[in-house]
């Protein structure tokens, strides 16, 4: 891990945990620092993530808003743009679209339309991802809707550790970030969290598995099921490496690139739709800067391009990527 | 409040504003006019490639200007507050470095004109986009109450249009719910583009959408800048006292096609223009402080010397002025140096 960390001893923690600590420690640090949002107060978040702070921090702090996407982000606009660091809460990454002109026609154009008179310094967070019986509005993956935009920083951390890294440099940036967290990882996802505040640089991705023979590019849930499937290939005589891109906007060229040039091939995996896709710049990007150091088209593993995935399991499993189809991918770019 | 009696025996309500801050409002009002004129010219002349008029809201804007708090209060303010820019302290330097798009322009010669922006002046960055901005003029609003500095408040200024917006509903009750300092300002000039009143909303009235929000909403006479002033520092010192929000709506009208892009000849009556010519603000209220002996024909004759004057001074400067490199295009897109892929020493 690439941390400023004062290496004082480690916590575990599940992922919601992280992002509720890290909340927690932002709120504790800085009185610029609100949370606003949809129960984001009373009820604690629908994840709990919040639970307790409207006693600790107040009404003023920890602010339910009125039940409208476009406000909860412009509102939060106005805030930074006057010099408080708001932390706006979209309940899930679906609803996101009613706020999707405060995004993407202010947030990300503040500081460039204003010639840097005005700035504006927030965090968007919100759950995102499916397999969790979320059915057409509440799984859905966002990132390739907003990534295409000048001005937006987008990360996406899988791990606790990341999440909190990543997560004070969103609250630290001077720009707008939008925080995808996956919702499945929530819970099942657990790891060791270094004590203290640190932050990990914005667009560096880490390798989280070091291989030699095919190079998987990946984030969100995906990325677990993408290391299981790398660690049963270990009994087959096939190293992958995994790359954790963690940052979606921007990218990290030079550990994509030095994978590549290393294992010679390239599979992206990711849940969002494939056409126009995360992995779509990756492979344009690879194609670019590495083409004649590849030894096998490159591969992307994604969702299916249908508009979300059903709320019957049969549905949701179609959809979602299995660890097998890893496997199997994997397995057959190491062959080629 | 003081009061003059005008020559033809009228009183002239003054709203406790001095000679001095009635003069101030006419001048304003003056140079809107010729600014106004002045960009409509330059683009007839080829000069640039776009202007807005802001004729007819004069009134408006010099008297929500007047009751602006300069150094406390803050304006988030629409493509078409021309006066309100002014009156807050922007120059008509600015202005022109704005409408022909060169360096000096704050916004280094990206927004189109009346995109204003000078934070150093409380006046916030907008784009183009109906209503959105309101959403931001609350959370300033809302960044005052937070840090307990009592005595600043935000104007909002919009059309009556803009009120069909989501997003203007949206921060009207998110303002009313958190009982924030500011002051909705509705220029009310009867049309968006092309489109009336009547098909933008059922009420006659966008003062009455305030019941609605459960805040006060009032309707002042527009074409009177003495009117909305005394409408406008009524809500704003409300609000700065911390007894919320509330909507004032100025009746005015829009004397210009909407922008030099447009022709109002294919959606609107000559006659209905002319019959608003008769309700022009800036010579009525001209005519109304020399009746009330603030200002005599000689000083009025020379206060529009001065702002023709102050115009033209302005628009050789500004066309004076380089335009922005090729190579500011790149500047602040985010803080330090933008590359969507990144590239570390590894």
């Amino acid at each position: 891990m690439t941390a400023t960390a004062q290496q004082t001893g480690a916590t575990v923690m599940t992922n919601v945990e992280a992002v509720r600590s890290t909340l927690h420690d932002a709120l504790v640090r800085d009185d610029r620092v609100l949370i606003m949002g949809e129960d984001v107060g009373a009820r604690g978040n629908v994840f709990l993530i919040t639970k307790g702070f409207l006693e600790e921090f107040g009404p003023e702090r920890i602010i339910d808003t009125p039940l409208a996407e476009a406000s909860i982000v412009g509102v939060a606009i106005g805030m930074a743009m006057e010099g408080l660091r708001p932390i706006a809460e979209i309940q899930f990454a679906d609803f996101i679209y009613p706020a999707f002109n405060q995004i993407v026609g202010e947030a990300a154009k503040t500081r460039y339309r204003s010639n840097g008179d005005y700035t504006c310094p927030m965090v968007i967070r919100t759950p995102y991802g499916g397999g969790v019986r979320g059915a057409l509005s509440h799984s859905v993956s966002i990132e390739a809707l907003f990534y295409h935009v000048p001005g937006l920083t987008i990360l996406a951390p899988s791990t606790p550790a990341d999440i909190k890294g990543l997560l004070n440099a969103a609250i630290e940036c001077p720009d707008p970030v939008l925080f995808l967290e996956h919702k499945k990882t929530y819970r099942s996802v657990k790891g060791e969290v270094p004590a203290g505040y640190y932050t990990i640089p914005i667009g560096k991705a880490d390798v989280k598995k070091a291989g030699t023979h095919v190079t998987v590019v990946s984030y969100g849930y995906n990325l677990h099921q993408a290391l299981d499937a790398a660690n049963r290939l270990e009994g087959e005589g096939i190293s992958i490496e995994v790359i954790d891109l963690r940052s979606i906007r921007p990218m990290d060229k030079t550990t994509i690139l030095a994978s590549v040039r290393k294992t010679r091939k390239l599979l992206i995996i990711h849940e969002d739709n494939k056409f126009g896709g995360i992995g779509a710049e990756i492979s344009a990007m690879v194609a670019e800067e590495a083409l004649f150091d590849l030894d096998a088209p490159i591969r992307r593993l994604c969702g299916p391009d249908v508009p979300a995935m059903g709320y019957a399991l049969t549905l949701e499993e179609e959809f979602m990527t299995s660890t097998e189809q890893m496997v199997d991918a994997m397995r057959d770019l190491a062959k080629f | 409040m003081a009061k003059t009696t005008t020559a033809q025996g009228q009183v002239l309500d003054r709203a406790g504003l001095s000679g001095e801050q009635l003069v101030a409002m006419l001048r304003n009002m003056l140079l809107q006019r010729q600014l106004d004129n002045r960009g409509f010219q330059l683009n007839r002349q080829g000069k640039i490639p776009f202007a807005l008029g802001s004729e007819g809201h004069e009134a408006v804007q010099a008297g929500a200007a007047m009751a602006f708090a300069r150094g406390r209060d803050v304006l988030v303010p629409y493509y078409r507050d021309l006066g309100l820019a002014l009156g807050v302290g922007m120059t008509p330097f600015e202005i022109l470095s704005s409408l022909f798009a060169r360096d000096t322009d704050r916004n280094g010669g990206r927004q189109f004109p009346n995109h204003y922006t000078n934070k150093d002046l409380g006046v916030a960055s907008i784009s183009s986009i109906i209503a959105g901005h309101c959403t931001h003029a609350v959370g300033i609003a809302a960044a005052f109450k937070y840090r307990r500095e009592s005595g600043r408040a935000v104007i909002s200024p919009t059309g009556e249009g803009a009120t069909s917006q989501g997003e203007w509903h949206e921060s009207v009750n998110y303002a009313a719910v958190h009982e924030l300092p500011i002051v909705f300002l509705v220029e009310n000039n009867e049309w968006a583009i092309s489109t009336p009143q009547s098909m933008q909303m059922r009420v006659a009235n966008v003062a009455d959408k305030a019941a609605g929000y459960g805040i006060p909403g009032v309707v002042c006479d527009g074409f009177s800048p003495i009117a909305t002033y005394r409408a406008m520092n009524e809500a704003l010192e409300r609000a700065r006292a911390g007894r919320g929000p509330s909507i004032v709506e100025a009746k005015c009208y829009r004397y210009l096609s909407h922008s030099t892009d447009d022709d109002d000849r294919t959606y609107r009556s000559r006659d209905d223009i002319e019959a608003h010519r008769k309700l022009d603000p800036v010579p009525r209220f001209e005519a109304a402080l020399i009746d009330a002996g603030v200002l005599d024909a000689a000083g009025a004759k020379a206060l529009r010397q001065d702002v023709l004057r102050e115009t033209n001074e302005a628009t050789d400067a500004a066309e004076a002025q380089a335009y922005p490199t090729p190579q500011s295009l790149y500047t602040n897109v985010v803080a330090g140096d933008y590359r969507p892929w990144q590239e570390f020493d590894s």
